[in-house]
C-alpha cells in the first residue's frame, strides 16, 4: 500500500508546520501549527485538502502535537473546536501542560493588538485540551488495533518529541523540532535505532535569523548594559509570554558573557504557576538538571550559592532557576520565598526566586534589571514600577513593538513626551530613557538554540550535522525535509542524497509524496529451519599472498594463515499452499511432509595420475598397500595445496575434501567411474576416485583437470 | 515453558515470586522480603538509645525493667520470648535452592518486590538483566536505604557478627516458642535456608547500577528475542504487571492490581489483552472464604475490605466491622470512606488528649491521609501538628510531587491546572506538617525505626490511637508493648483485585491458557463456557505449560527486483521455492533479508531432490539432447547394491548409476555431464 505525504505547511517554508501522513490506510495529522506571518486564511493549514465533506473524525485517526509552539499547536482549537475534529490527540505531558498557556497569551495578543475577531476563544482552548491524551517518553501507545506511536525525547523545548509511528510493517518518525546537542538545561535528542520507511525531518539551519535582527538586538543589550553600568533601573514590560522568553535568553547569554552580577529580577505576575510546571516536570529537563535532584546532597543545600558551585553555572538566571527547586527540596521557609516566576522559552523554561522582592525593592538602590506585566505599561505592576522609575535619567524602559492607543506604552511610542497624564490627578515626570521593542509581537522563532543569537559563538555547520547525523542514524528508506528554507533545505537534500544514498523530497506545501513500502511475506518458520539459520557455518580460508578477493580477516596478526568464516547463511524453502499461510521450512522438513527420500545427484570420475616412483612401491610388499594409499594422497595433498593456494583442503585421511569434492585412492581395477579409455594400462599410473555435488561442479573440473596433469613425485 | 512458584507471599507487603522459562531464557519474577518475619525478634531495649536526636530523647528515659515485668498473654508466648538479636531478613521461600547464576532476567513489579534484590545481586555469578519501571527503582532506594538506616540501630546495640547468628543454631531454635519456631522454620521446616543478614547501603547503591529502568509501556528486548513491556498495575507509584513477548508465546503477568487508585496510575488492563497466556499472581483474595467459616452471613467479597477497630487490652475479641458503600463496584467508595473513618477515629483521639500513630507503610495510604487528616482536623477546629519522622520522608514527598506520569487522573489534571500534584508542601508552608528526617523512619512491623520509641511511650494512654494495617499478627506484634491500654485501629486497604472481578477481567482479556494459584480455586470457579484452559499452580511445583505454537513467525523482506523461481510440486497442490538469505533476530522479530544477486542464489544453491528417475524417460530426454546410451540389464552387485546402470555413449563415454537414494553421473566431458545433470534434472521433483 505505501505511504502518503500531504503536507499542509511548513513546506519549504517555517511556520503553520501539519503533514498528514498515511500509512497502510491509517491517518495520521503531525502538528498543526499556524503560521504567524498571516493575518488571512493563509494562517491556518488548509484542512479542507484532508476531507473535502470535513469530515475529520472519519478521515483522521489522530493528531500527533511534537511540542507547544505556536507554529506546531496553534491552530489545535481552531480545528478541534471550529471544524470539528473529535478524534485523538496526543502530546507528552508538558506540552499538554504548558500549550493551552501559550495558546491562552497568543489569543489575548490578536484579540487585544489587533481588536481582531477571535478565531477561538479560551473555552475553545479549554475544551480542546481536554480531549487530549498525554503520553511518555518511550511509552508504546496502541491508538487502535493496528496503529501505534511512540515518543522520543527531542530537546529543542521542554516536552519536545519525535513521534514514531506504526502500522503494519511501514513505520515513519516525523521529528517536529529538535537539538542534537544538549544545551543547559534541556538534553540532546535521544531516539533508538529503528527500521524505518520514511523520515520526515525539519530542516531549520541556524543561520535563519536575519542580520537585521542580530543587529537589533545588539543594540538592545547595549542600551540595558549601559544603563546598568550607569546604575540605572531597567524596565522590561513584556507580557506573560513569548517575548519575554527571547529577551530572557538574550540577557541571559549577555550577561553570562559579560560577567554582569546585576540581578535581573520578574514581577510575580508573570506566571506564577509556570514555576509548578517546572517543578512537576524536571525528568524532562537535562540530565543535569535532574541529577541535582535526584542525588542526596541536593537536599543539604540551604543555600543558593552551593547550588550554583554544584551546577558550576554563572549566570544570574541559571542559578535562581536552581533555586526553583528548592522549594522541592528545602522546606523551611528562609532559603526561597514567596515568589517565582516562570519564563517559558524559545529553548527553555527558567524560573527564577528571589527574596521577598516586594514592593520596597522598587526603591532599592544600585542596579537591576526587571520584567514586568503588563507589557503595554496599561496598568499593574509595570506601572507601578514605571511611575516610581521613569523620573530618573539613569533609568531604562524598553517597549513592545506594539502598544493599543491609550496606554502608556502606547504614548512612550509616539513620541517624546516629557510628562504623561495618567489620570485626571496623577502626572509622571518622564526622564528615563526608552527603547522600542526589538521583536514585533510573538514573530515566528525559526532558530533553534539561544546560541544563534551570537553567531561569533556558534558553528553554523551544527545544525546541519545535527540533521544529518540524525538520518544516518537512523537510515531510513525515505526523508522528507519540512520547516526550512527553500535554498537551505535544497542543498541539504543533495547531501542526503549524494552522501546518504538516500531519496530525499521537499514538498511544498499541499504537495503529495507517495512512497512505495518494504514487500514482506509472513510467513511460519519451522524449527529445523531457525535452527539451521543459527548454526555455525565455518568456512576455512587459507591467507593467500597474491590473492586479496577473499575477505579480509579481522585477524591483523600477520602470523595467522587460516582465516575462520562464520557467515551464517538462511536457507530455507519457502511453500505455498492453497488455503494456508505461507511456510518458511528446512529441506529435511519437507521431505518428511512430503514423505520422500532425498535423492542425491553427484558426480563421479575415477582420475588417472601419473606417479614417478610407481615401479619402486609396486615392488614391496602387498601388505604396504595403505601405506601406499596414504603417500599416494599425501602426495596429491602437497600438489593440490601447492596448486590450490588458499583454498581450505581436509586431509581426513583415507580422502581428501575440498568443499563437497571428494578424492580417494581408487585400487580397483575394474571401477565404474574410470571413464576414459586408457586401454594401455600404464604401470606408472594411480587412480584417484573423485565424488562431488552439483554445486562444486566448477571446483571439482579444475581439480580434476590438474590432478591429470600432475606428476606425482615421491622424492 | 515451564513455571515455578517459588513463594506465594502474604499480602500487600510481601509479593509472590515466580520463576518462568521462557524461549530459553530463566526468568525471576520479583524479589521480595518477608518483613513480617522481623515480629519473632525483640527491638532494640529502651535503654539503648544511639545518637538520638533530642526530639525523641526524652522519652527513653523509662526503665528496662518494664520488658521484663509483662504480662504473659499465651503460655508459650511472651515478650522475653522474642530473639534478642540482630534481625536477618527473610527470602522468599524457595529462591535459596535456585543456583542465582542461571537466572537470566529478573523483573520487578513493585517497591516490594524490590526489597530483596540487593541479596541476589551481591550473589557471585549473578549476572541477570534486572527491569524495574523508573518509579519503583527510585522509591524502592529511599524503602531499601531507609530499611538499612533503621537496621543499624541494631548493629550499633548488638555489634557487627561476622559468622551465623546463635539463635540460628538448632539448639536455641528448639528452645523457641512454637509461634515464633514456625517463622524461623516455616510450616515444613525448611525456610531457615531463607534468612539472610541484610545488605550495607553499598550493595544497595550497586544494585540500583545493575538495574534497567523503564516507563510504562516502554519496550525493551532481551537478547533479540523477548520483547518486554511494564503496565501500570494501580496498586502503588511505579508498581507495573509485566507482558513478556517471545517468539513463540506471548505471556502477561498479572501481580496485585487495582482497579482504584487515589494516587497511583490506573491499572492499565487494556494493554494485557491478546497474551495468550496469563500468569495469575494475585494473591490478595486468598484467606477470603477462611474468614467466612465463622463470617458466613457477609459474602466473599465484602470480608476481605472489612474494617476492625480491636480493642488489645480486652482478652475479647472485639471486633467492629463496617460494612458501607457495598454497592460501589469499584471500591473506591470503600476505600474513601476508609480512610475517613481513620481520619474520624484520629480526630477523636485528639480530641480526647491522645496521641496517634500512625505507622508509615503504604506510600499510597500514608499520602492520602496526610492531605486529609489536616482537613478533618481542621473542621473540627482542632489544631495540632502531624509530624512525619523518616529519614526519607523529605524526599519521598519531593518525589511524588514531580511524577505525573505515574499518578492517577485526577492527579495529572492538577499538573494541567497547573496545581502541585499533592498538597503536602503547601501543608508544610501552612505549618500544619513538619518533616523531621532527624530519627530513623518508618514502621516496619512494629520492629524497626522511631515507631518503636513512640509506642513505648504511649502504649498506656488510652486516648491514645495506633492505627494499624490489617493482616499483621498483632499479638505478636505489639508483644513488647503489653499492656496496651492504647486503641488499636486495625484496618484492610484493597491490595488486589477484587474476587468477583477475577472472572470478567480473564473474559476481557481473552487467554488462551491461564495460570491459576491453586489457593484460590476453591473461591472462584470457572464456568464451562470459558474460552481459556486454566492450569493451577502450586507453592515450588514446576508447571509445564504445553506449546502454544509450532512455529515462529517470519518475515520475509524482499526487494522489489527479487523474484523467486516458484515451482510447482508434481503430486501435490503446492508451490515450493528455494530461499537464501540473512536471518535477523532483533526486537522478538524473526526476519530473513533475501539476497539480491540472483546469480550467487544459483550458483550456491545445493540442489536437493527426492523420488527416483524413471531410466526409460531418462533415456527419451536425453536423445532428445543428442547424448545416446542403453540400460545395463541385471546388474547386481553385491557391493554397491541393486542399481541400475546407464551406460551413455555418444557423444564421449559416460555412465549414469542410479540406486535408491542416489544418482551418480561420471563423465570425463563436463559439458556432457552437466546435459545428464539437468535431464535427471526435468525428470525428478526437486528444488
Amino acid at each position: 500500500m505505501g505511504m502518503e505525504c500531504l503536507v499542509l505547511g511548513a513546506g519549504q517554508e517555517v511556520g503553520k508546520s501539519c503533514v498528514v501522513v498515511t500509512i497502510n490506510g491509517k491517518r495520521i495529522m503531525f502538528d498543526c501549527g499556524m503560521h504567524m506571518g498571516y493575518d488571512d486564511h493563509r494562517r491556518y493549514p488548509d484542512f479542507s485538502l484532508i476531507s473535502k465533506s470535513r469530515d475529520f473524525d472519519h478521515s483522521l485517526d489522530c493528531v500527533i502535537i511534537t511540542h507547544f509552539h505556536l507554529d506546531h499547536v496553534g491552530a489545535l482549537p481552531y480545528f478541534t473546536e471550529v471544524c470539528g475534529y473529535n478524534g485523538p490527540i496526543y502530546m507528552t505531558y508538558p506540552t499538554k501542560a504548558l500549550a493551552p498557556l501559550m495558546l491562552e497569551d497568543f489569543r489575548k495578543v490578536l484579540v487585544d493588538r489587533r481588536g481582531e475577531e477571535e478565531q477561538f476563544t479560551s473555552l475553545h482552548i479549554l475544551q480542546c485540551m481536554n480531549k487530549v491524551i498525554p503520553v511518555n517518553l518511550k511509552q508504546t501507545v496502541q491508538v487502535d488495533d493496528d496503529l501505534q506511536i511512540r515518543a522520543y525525547y527531542a530537546g529543542h523545548v521542554l516536552g519536545a518529541a519525535m513521534f514514531y509511528a506504526k502500522v503494519g510493517d511501514s513505520a515513519m518518525v516525523y521529528t517536529g523540532d529538535y537539538n542534537m546537542t544538549p544545551d543547559r538545561h534541556l538534553g540532546a535528542a535521544q531516539i533508538d535505532r529503528l527500521q524505518l520507511d520514511l523520515l520526515i525531518t525539519e530542516s531549520t539551519y541556524a543561520t535563519t535569523i536575519r542580520d537585521s535582527k542580530y543587529a537589533r538586538e545588539r543594540e538592545f543589550l547595549k542600551a540595558v548594559h549601559k544603563c546598568v553600568a550607569g546604575g540605572g533601573k531597567v524596565l522590561i514590560p513584556t507580557f506573560a509570554l513569548g517575548r519575554a522568553q527571547e529577551l530572557c535568553i538574550l540577557l541571559d547569554d549577555y550577561w553570562e558573557r559579560m560577567n554582569l552580577k546585576v540581578p535581573i529580577y520578574f514581577s510575580a505576575g508573570l506566571t506564577i504557576q509556570a514555576n509548578m510546571y517546572y517543578k512537576m516536570l524536571i525528568s524532562w529537563t537535562s540530565q543535569k538538571v535532574k541529577e541535582t535532584y535526584a542525588t542526596r546532597n541536593a537536599f543539604d543545600f540551604k543555600h543558593a550559592s552551593h547550588i550554583n558551585a554544584c551546577l558550576q553555572v554563572k549566570s544570574n538566571i541559571v542559578g535562581a532557576f536552581v533555586q526553583a527547586l528548592c522549594p522541592l527540596i528545602v522546606y523551611d521557609d528562609d532559603v526561597c520565598t514567596s515568589i517565582s516566576i516562570i519564563v517559558i522559552s524559545g529553548s527553555f523554561v527558567a524560573s527564577l526566586i528571589f527574596h521577598n522582592f516586594d514592593r520596597s525593592l522598587i526603591n532599592a538602590p544600585g542596579p537591576c534589571v526587571l520584567f514586568a506585566t503588563p507589557g503595554m505599561i496599561s496598568g499593574g505592576f509595570s506601572l507601578e514600577v514605571f511611575k516610581q522609575w521613569a523620573p530618573c535619567e539613569m533609568n531604562l524602559v524598553t517597549l513592545p513593538g506594539y502598544c493599543v492607543a491609550g496606554t502608556v506604552g502606547h504614548k512612550l511610542m509616539s513620541g517624546k513626551p516629557t510628562k504623561i497624564d495618567l489620570d485626571k490627578d496623577t502626572q509622571i515626570d518622564v526622564r528615563c530613557k526608552s527603547f522600542k521593542a526589538i521583536n514585533p509581537v510573538l514573530e515566528v522563532r525559526a532558530w533553534r538554540s539561544r546560541s544563534v543569537v551570537f553567531p561569533e559563538h556558534t558553528c553554523p555547520h551544527t545544525d546541519s550535522k545535527g540533521i544529518m547525523d540524525l538520518v544516518k542514524f537512523l537510515s531510513p528508506k525515505n526523508v522528507i525535509l519540512v520547516h526550512g528554507e527553500k535554498p537551505k533545505m535544497g542543498s541539504l537534500k543533495e547531501r542526503i542524497q549524494s552522501e546518504l544514498r538516500i531519496p530525499c523530497y521537499l514538498p511544498a506545501n499541499c504537495d503529495t509524496v507517495c512512497i512505495p513500502s518494504t514487500i514482506c511475506v509472513k510467513a511460519h518458520a519451522s524449527d529445523a529451519f531457525i535452527r539451521s539459520c543459527l548454526n555455525p557455518n565455518f568456512r576455512f580460508l587459507k591467507r593467500s599472498k597474491e590473492d586479496n578477493s577473499y575477505e579480509v580477516s579481522r585477524n591483523t596478526n600477520a602470523t595467522a594463515t587460516l582465516e575462520v568464516n562464520d557467515e551464517r547463511i538462511a536457507e530455507g524453502i519457502l511453500i505455498m499452499e492453497k488455503g494456508k499461510k505461507a511456510r518458511v521450512v528446512h529441506q529435511d522438513d519437507l521431505l518428511l511432509m512430503l514423505g520422500q527420500k532425498k535423492h542425491d545427484v553427484q558426480f563421479a570420475y575415477c582420475c588417472p595420475a601419473q606417479l614417478d616412483n610407481l615401479e619402486e612401491t609396486r615392488n614391496r610388499d602387498d601388505a604396504l598397500s595403505l601405506t601406499n594409499k596414504c603417500s599416494w594422497l599425501q602426495l596429491l595433498f602437497k600438489e593440490l595445496s601447492n596448486y590450490l593456494s588458499g583454498v581450505n583442503i581436509q586431509d581426513l585421511g583415507e580422502h581428501l575434501q575440498v568443499e563437497s569434492f571428494l578424492v580417494s585412492v581408487c585400487l580397483k581395477d575394474n571401477c565404474p567411474y574410470r571413464i576414459t579409455d586408457h586401454t594401455k594400462k600404464e604401470s606408472a599410473t594411480v587412480f584417484f576416485c573423485c565424488t562431488w555435488s552439483a554445486a562444486d561442479e566448477k571446483l571439482a573440473r579444475e581439480i580434476i583437470s590438474a590432478m591429470e596433469r600432475f606428476n606425482l613425485s615421491g622424492n | 515453558m515451564k513455571f515455578t512458584c517459588l513463594s506465594k507471599g502474604s499480602g500487600f507487603h510481601f509479593p509472590p515470586c515466580h520463576i518462568l522459562d521462557v524461549s530459553g531464557f530463566r526468568i525471576l519474577l520479583d524479589c521480595p522480603l518477608d518483613l513480617s518475619a522481623l515480629t519473632i525478634f525483640s527491638p532494640v531495649p529502651l535503654d539503648f538509645h544511639p545518637k538520638l536526636e533530642e526530639e525523641t530523647c526524652d522519652f527513653a528515659v523509662h526503665n528496662s525493667f518494664d520488658m521484663r515485668k509483662r504480662q504473659r498473654i499465651e503460655k508459650s508466648l511472651h515478650a522475653d520470648s522474642l530473639i534478642c538479636a540482630q534481625p536477618w531478613y527473610k527470602t522468599p521461600k524457595n529462591l535459596h535452592l535456585w543456583d542465582p547464576s542461571s537466572i537470566d532476567l529478573v523483573l520487578i513489579s513493585s517497591t516490594m518486590g524490590m526489597l530483596g534484590l540487593p541479596l541476589l545481586t551481591q550473589t557471585k555469578g549473578f549476572s541477570a538483566k534486572i527491569y524495574v519501571t523508573e518509579a519503583t527503582a527510585r522509591l524502592g532506594q529511599l524503602m531499601m536505604e531507609d530499611l538499612v538506616l533503621m537496621h543499624s540501630e541494631f548493629q550499633q546495640f548488638y555489634g557487627s557478627e561476622s559468622n551465623s547468628p546463635q539463635w540460628m543454631n538448632w539448639e536455641e531454635l528448639e528452645l523457641l516458642p512454637s509461634a515464633l519456631r514456625e517463622v524461623a522454620l516455616g510450616k515444613d521446616g525448611m525456610e531457615l535456608g531463607g534468612w539472610k543478614p541484610l545488605y550495607s547501603s553499598a550493595d544497595v547503591e550497586d544494585c540500583l547500577k545493575k538495574v534497567q529502568t523503564l516507563k510504562y509501556a516502554e519496550e525493551t528486548c532481551y537478547n533479540g528475542i523477548l520483547v518486554i513491556k511494564a503496565f501500570s498495575s494501580g496498586l502503588e507509584i511505579g508498581s507495573c504487571n509485566w507482558t513478556i513477548n517471545g517468539p513463540k508465546r506471548n505471556v502477561a503477568c498479572i501481580s496485585s492490581s487495582s482497579f482504584f487508585s487515589a494516587h497511583a496510575m490506573e491499572f492499565d488492563y487494556h494493554a494485557l489483552q491478546g497474551n495468550d497466556l496469563i500468569l495469575y499472581s494475585d494473591f490478595s483474595s486468598e484467606g477470603v472464604l477462611t474468614n467466612d467459616e465463622h463470617e458466613n452471613n457477609y459474602s466473599a467479597s465484602n470480608t476481605n475490605n472489612s474494617l476492625t477497630l480491636r480493642d488489645v487490652s480486652g482478652e475479647k475479641d472485639d471486633w467492629i466491622k463496617l460494612k458501607e458503600g457495598l454497592l460501589s463496584n469499584d471500591g473506591s467508595l470503600e476505600e474513601r470512606e476508609k480512610l475517613a473513618f481513620i481520619c474520624s477515629c484520629a480526630v477523636d483521639s485528639v480530641k480526647a488528649g491522645g496521641s496517634v500513630i500512625i505507622p508509615l507503610n503504604r506510600l499510597g495510604i500514608v499520602l492520602q491521609m496526610l492531605e486529609q487528616i489536616p482537613v478533618y482536623l481542621e473542621s473540627s477546629a482542632v489544631k495540632v501538628p502531624i509530624y512525619i519522622i523518616s529519614s526519607v520522608a523529605a524526599e519521598l514527598l519531593a518525589f511524588t510531587n514531580v511524577i505525573p506520569e505515574w499518578l492517577c487522573k485526577e492527579r495529572q489534571e492538577k499538573l494541567f491546572s497547573g496545581e502541585p500534584l499533592f498538597s503536602h508542601f503547601e501543608l508544610m508552608k501552612q505549618k500544619k506538617l513538619y518533616v523531621f528526617p532527624a530519627v530513623h523512619s518508618p514502621e516496619l512491623f512494629l520492629r524497626l525505626g522511631p515507631v518503636v520509641q513512640l509506642l513505648r511511650r504511649w502504649h498506656g494512654d488510652e486516648n491514645s490511637l495506633l492505627v494499624l494495617e490489617d493482616g499483621l499478627d498483632t499479638d505478636m506484634a505489639l508483644l513488647p508493648f503489653k499492656p496496651m491500654a492504647m486503641k488499636v485501629l486495625q484496618c484492610s486497604f484493597l491490595s488486589g483485585i477484587r474476587l468477583q472481578k477475577i472472572h470478567p477481567l480473564l473474559e476481557i482479556l481473552q487467554p488462551k491458557v491461564v495460570l491459576f494459584p491453586d489457593d484460590l480455586r476453591k473461591q472462584i470457579k470457572f464456568s464451562s463456557s470459558h474460552s481459556f484452559s486454566v492450569f493451577y499452580y502450586f507453592e515450588n511445583e514446576t508447571l509445564g505449560v504445553p506449546k502454544l505454537k509450532g512455529s515462529v513467525d517470519l518475515e520475509i523482506v524482499a526487494n522489489i527486483d527479487t523474484q523467486f523461481s516458484w515451482r510447482k510440486l508434481n503430486h501435490d497442490d503446492m508451490d515450493i521455492t528455494g530461499l537464501e538469505g540473512q536471518l535477523l533476530i532483533n526486537h522478538g522479530k524473526h526476519q530473513v533479508l533475501l539476497g539480491n544477486e540472483v546469480s550467487n542464489f544459483s550458483r550456491r544453491k545445493p540442489l536437493l531432490y527426492w523420488g527416483l528417475p524413471d531410466l526409460e524417460k531418462l533415456l527419451a530426454v536425453l536423445s532428445k539432447m543428442g547424448v545416446k546410451g542403453s540400460i545395463e540389464q541385471g546388474m547386481s552387485d553385491a557391493e554397491s547394491g541393486s542399481g541400475e546402470i546407464v551406460h551413455i555413449h555418444e557423444p564421449s563415454k559416460a555412465l549414469i548409476e542410479v540406486r535408491a537414494t542416489k544418482t551418480v553421473i561420471s563423465a570425463h566431458d563436463e559439458r556432457l555431464a552437466t546435459l545428464i545433470f539437468e535431464a535427471i534434472g526435468t525428470l525428478m521433483d526437486g528444488i
